[in-house]
C-alpha cells in the first residue's frame, strides 16, 4: 500500500513537471500537443508588438461604413472565434453573407483562406471583408488608412513595429499586423490530443476510442480530415463536393457556372459575386478555379473545436454534429434518397454506419475540443 | 509492324518532338492556315467506356453509375456547346437491357445530338440486338462541316467464334468481357463492313478529312488484352489514300497515339476506371508493339477514385481532331497532329524533361 502510493507520488510528480513542461512550451512560442510549428512566411516575422497591434486591428469597428462591424463581429473570441449559432455571417446593417463564419483559430495552419480557397494567406484574406457589400461594406481602403495615418495610438504603433508613419502605411502593415495576431490563436491540447499524441489512456471514453477507429476506417472520415503521426490539423487542404449547397440549386448549375466560363472574374468579383448570392455561392472552389473538378467543391474544413462552433458546412445548413454525419453515411445527401448532385466527388459514398456508430463518431468530435474553448457558449448549450 | 517510329531512332524523334514543343504550345494555327478555313472550325465531345454493371434489381455499381453521370452533366456545361457528342462503346459491362438501358437514361440527358460506337461489353450477349433498338445502326457515316465522319463495329469475330462456340449466351459474353482469356477471340471490323466502308469511302473525295470513330484500335498494340484489331492493316488500307485520316478509338481507358504511315491514331478516356499500360504487364512485353511516341498518364493517386478516368473535347481545325483530356484530380492533356514532326504529339508533355514524374508506387 505504502509502496503503491509512493509510486502515485511519482507519477503525479512526473505528470505535473510533463504539464509544466508543456505549458513553458507554448508560452515559448512551441506549438501546442497536437499541432505542427505555425506557420510564418519570412516577410512577415511575429513579434509581440505586431501582434499587439493586430489584435487591436481585428477588433476596430472604425473599419466598417457603419461604424458598427469590426473582424471580431463574426470572429468572437467568446464564441471560438465565429458568429455561432448564427448560420450565416451578419454585416453592415443586418446584412447576411452566404456563408458560415470559419473559426480563425488554427487558420494559420491552412494553406488557403476562405471556404473556396481563393485567398492565398491570412495576409491577404484580412483585405477582402473590409470591401464586401455584405459584410463592412466599405467602398475602398482609404477610410482604414486614415485612421491608421491619423489616430496616435495607431501611429505609435505602427512606427514601433514597421517603422512607418503617415502616407508609408500602407494596407500592406495593416494586414500584416492582423495576420500576426491571427498566427497566435491557435489551439490543441484536447482530450483527443492528450489521448492519441499524449499516450494518456483515459482522456477518451470507450465511446470516443471506438468513434477514432470508426473515423479512420469505416466512416472513411480521416481521407480529407487528416491525422498524422505527430500532429492532426484535421484537414488535407484540398476542395471537395460533399453534397452541400449544391444539392439544392441544381437545374440552375449550368446557368450560373456559364457565367464563370464566358470570362474569367477577378478574386474581388468573385468575393462580391459569392457572398451577396446564395446560388452563386453554391458554385463553390469553381468560381475561382473554372475547374469542373470544382463544382460545389469547398475546402475542407478542421475538426478541431467542432462542438463548439456549431452550425455546420460552408453554408451552416446542418444544425448538429449528428446531422453532419447522418448527411455523409447518405452518401451525400441530407435527406436518403434525395438527388445525388451530378458533380459529387469520388469518394463520397453511402458509409451503412449505425445509428450506434454515428453516436460514437459524434462523441469523438467533443473529444477535440481545446480547454481554453471548452466554455464557449455552444458547448455549454450541447453539455445541457 | 507499321509503326513508324520504329524506322526512326528514338533518341532523334524525342529530340525534335521536344524542340517542337518547347518552340510553342500545339500549333492548333499552322494546322488551320495549312489545311482549313478557320470558320469552319468546330468542336465535339467525347465520352466512352461507362461500363454500366447491374447488381439486382434497381442496384448498379454506383461508382460507374457517378462516372457517366459526371462526364454528362460537364458535357452539357461546355461554353460554347459541342456541335456533337459521341459515345464510344462499352455503355454496359455484360450487355443486359437493364444496363444498356439505365445507361441510355444517363446519355439522354445531354443537350446535344448523341452518335454511339458499339463495343464488345455491348455486343456479346444478343449480338448487339437491344443496343441497335436503342442506338440505331452498327456502322454508318455521316458529314459535318467538311469532315466525313464513319463509325465502325470494330469489335466483331469470326463467325465460329460467336455462333458455334458457346453454349449459352451470357457464357459468350462473359468470355469476351475479360482480359488475358484465352477463351477470348480477337476483334475484327470483317470482310463485309470493309465492304461498305470501301464502299462509302469511294464517294468521298481524297482531300476530305477523314475521321474513323471505332471501339478498338484499328491497330495492334498487345493481343491479349485485345488492344488489337485483326483486319486492322486492310482497313488502313481503305483510309490511307486520303490526306488526312485519324482514326478515334475507346476500349484501352488511356491515354495512347500513333501515326502510322499518314494514319494519325488517338485514344479517348473512359469514365469508369483506368487501365494499366500493357507495357507494365510482364507477359506483355514479348509481343508488345505499343507506340513509342505517346507519353503516358501519370500513375492514378489512389486517394481520387476518379483519377485516371475522364472525357474529351476534339477541336476540329481542318479535319484533323486535336484531343483535350478533362481528367480528374490531375493535369488535363492535349493531344494532336503536329505538322511539322508529322505525327501527334503532346502540347505540354512530349518533351521528356517536361513530363510530370510517376509516383513512386511502394
Amino acid at each position: 500500500m505504502r509502496i503503491e502510493r509512493k509510486a502515485a507520488v511519482v507519477v503525479l510528480a512526473a505528470l505535473i513537471a510533463a504539464l509544466s513542461a508543456l505549458a513553458a512550451d507554448t508560452a515559448g512560442g512551441g506549438p501546442p500537443l497536437g499541432l505542427p510549428p505555425v506557420p510564418v512566411p519570412a516577410h512577415n516575422p511575429q513579434s509581440e508588438a505586431k501582434v499587439a497591434l493586430g489584435k487591436k486591428l481585428f477588433h476596430d469597428k472604425r473599419f466598417s461604413s457603419t461604424g458598427e462591424v469590426a473582424c471580431a463581429n463574426c470572429h468572437d473570441a467568446t464564441k471560438a472565434f465565429t458568429d455561432s449559432p448564427l448560420a450565416v455571417s451578419e454585416g453592415i446593417r443586418k446584412l447576411n453573407g452566404t456563408r458560415n463564419a470559419p473559426t480563425v483559430i488554427n487558420a494559420a495552419y491552412m494553406k488557403t483562406q476562405f471556404w473556396d480557397g481563393r485567398s492565398p494567406d491570412l495576409e491577404d484574406q484580412a483585405l477582402h471583408p473590409f470591401l464586401n457589400p455584405v459584410e463592412m461594406g466599405l467602398k475602398n481602403h482609404d477610410p482604414i488608412l486614415k485612421i491608421v495615418r491619423k489616430d496616435k495610438d495607431y501611429a505609435k504603433a505602427f512606427q514601433d513595429v514597421f517603422g512607418k508613419s503617415g502616407d508609408a502605411i500602407t494596407m500592406t502593415e495593416v494586414t500584416r499586423a492582423i495576420a500576426a495576431f491571427e498566427r497566435t490563436i491557435v489551439a490543441g491540447n484536447s482530450p483527443f490530443d492528450r489521448w492519441y499524441f499524449g499516450g494518456e489512456p483515459t482522456a477518451l471514453n470507450e465511446s470516443q476510442k471506438r468513434g477514432f477507429d470508426l473515423f479512420v476506417n469505416k466512416g472513411r472520415c480521416v481521407s480529407c480530415h487528416r491525422v498524422e503521426q505527430t500532429q492532426a490539423v484535421f484537414t488535407d487542404g484540398r476542395f471537395h463536393n460533399v453534397g452541400v449547397g449544391i444539392n439544392a440549386i441544381q437545374g440552375d448549375v449550368p446557368g450560373l457556372a456559364k457565367e464563370f466560363l464566358k470570362a474569367q472574374a477577378t478574386l474581388a468579383e468573385v468575393d462580391v459575386k459569392v457572398l451577396g448570392d446564395k446560388r452563386t455561392s453554391e458554385l463553390g472552389r469553381f468560381a475561382v478555379s473554372r475547374g469542373f473538378d470544382d463544382l460545389g467543391s469547398f475546402k475542407t474544413p478542421t475538426l478541431r473545436n467542432i462542438a463548439v462552433t456549431a452550425p455546420y458546412m460552408h453554408d451552416g445548413s446542418l444544425k448538429t454534429l449528428r446531422e453532419v454525419i447522418v448527411h455523409y453515411n447518405n452518401g451525400g445527401v441530407t435527406k436518403e434518397g434525395d438527388r445525388v448532385n451530378d458533380f459529387l466527388s469520388g469518394g463520397i459514398r453511402p458509409l451503412n454506419l449505425t445509428d450506434a456508430e454515428i453516436d460514437d463518431l459524434v462523441a469523438l468530435m467533443e473529444a477535440l475540443t481545446s480547454p481554453e474553448f471548452a466554455a464557449a457558449p455552444a458547448a455549454a448549450a450541447a453539455a445541457k | 509492324m507499321t509503326d513508324r517510329m520504329s524506322s526512326v531512332d528514338r533518341r532523334s524523334f524525342l529530340k525534335t518532338a521536344g524542340a517542337a514543343a518547347a518552340a510553342t504550345t500545339l500549333p492548333i494555327s499552322l494546322v488551320e492556315l495549312a489545311f482549313a478555313d478557320p470558320a469552319q472550325n468546330f468542336t465535339f465531345a467525347y465520352i466512352s467506356d461507362a461500363h454500366i454493371q447491374h447488381i439486382a434489381g434497381t442496384r448498379f455499381v454506383r461508382n460507374w453509375d457517378r462516372g457517366l453521370i459526371r462526364a454528362v452533366a460537364e458535357t452539357n456545361l461546355l461554353t460554347p456547346a459541342p456541335d456533337f457528342v459521341m459515345f464510344g462503346g462499352d455503355l454496359a459491362q455484360l450487355g443486359t437491357k437493364a444496363e444498356l438501358d439505365h445507361g441510355a437514361e444517363m446519355l439522354s440527358k445531354l443537350n446535344a445530338k448523341l452518335y454511339c460506337v458499339m463495343g464488345e461489353h455491348d455486343y456479346y450477349l444478343d449480338l448487339g440486338e437491344y443496343w441497335s433498338k436503342l442506338f440505331g445502326p452498327q456502322h454508318y457515316s455521316f458529314d459535318h462541316k467538311g469532315v466525313h465522319f464513319v463509325v465502325l463495329n470494330s469489335i466483331l469475330t469470326t463467325d465460329d467464334w460467336t455462333y458455334k462456340r458457346w453454349p449459352t449466351a451470357e457464357q459468350r459474353m462473359l468470355e469476351m468481357a475479360g482480359l488475358d482469356n484465352p477463351n477470348g477471340s480477337p476483334f475484327m471490323v470483317g470482310e463485309k463492313q470493309r465492304a461498305w466502308l470501301a464502299g462509302d469511302l469511294a464517294k468521298v473525295g481524297k482531300d476530305t478529312p477523314v475521321v474513323v470513330f471505332s471501339h478498338s484500335p484499328i491497330q495492334k498494340i498487345y493481343k491479349g488484352w485485345n488492344f488489337w484489331t485483326d483486319d486492322a492493316e486492310q482497313v488502313q488500307a481503305l483510309l490511307k489514300p486520303f490526306k488526312t485520316p485519324t482514326v478515334v478509338y475507346g476500349h484501352v481507358h488511356q491515354i495512347q497515339y500513333n501515326q502510322i504511315d499518314n494514319i494519325t491514331f488517338h485514344s479517348v478516356m473512359a469514365t469508369a476506371w483506368p487501365w494499366p499500360y500493357p507495357e507494365s504487364y510482364a507477359q506483355a512485353k514479348a509481343e508488345l508493339n505499343f507506340p513509342k511516341m505517346t507519353v503516358p498518364m501519370n500513375r492514378a493517386d489512389p486517394f481520387f477514385e476518379r483519377d485516371a478516368t475522364g472525357w474529351q473535347t476534339m477541336d476540329v481545325a481542318g479535319g484533323r481532331p486535336t484531343l483535350k483530356y478533362n481528367l480528374y484530380n490531375n493535369t488535363n492533356r492535349v493531344v494532336g497532329f503536329d505538322p511539322r514532326i508529322g505525327m501527334p504529339a503532346d502540347s505540354a508533355y512530349q518533351d521528356p524533361a517536361k513530363r510530370i514524374p510517376p509516383q513512386t508506387h511502394y
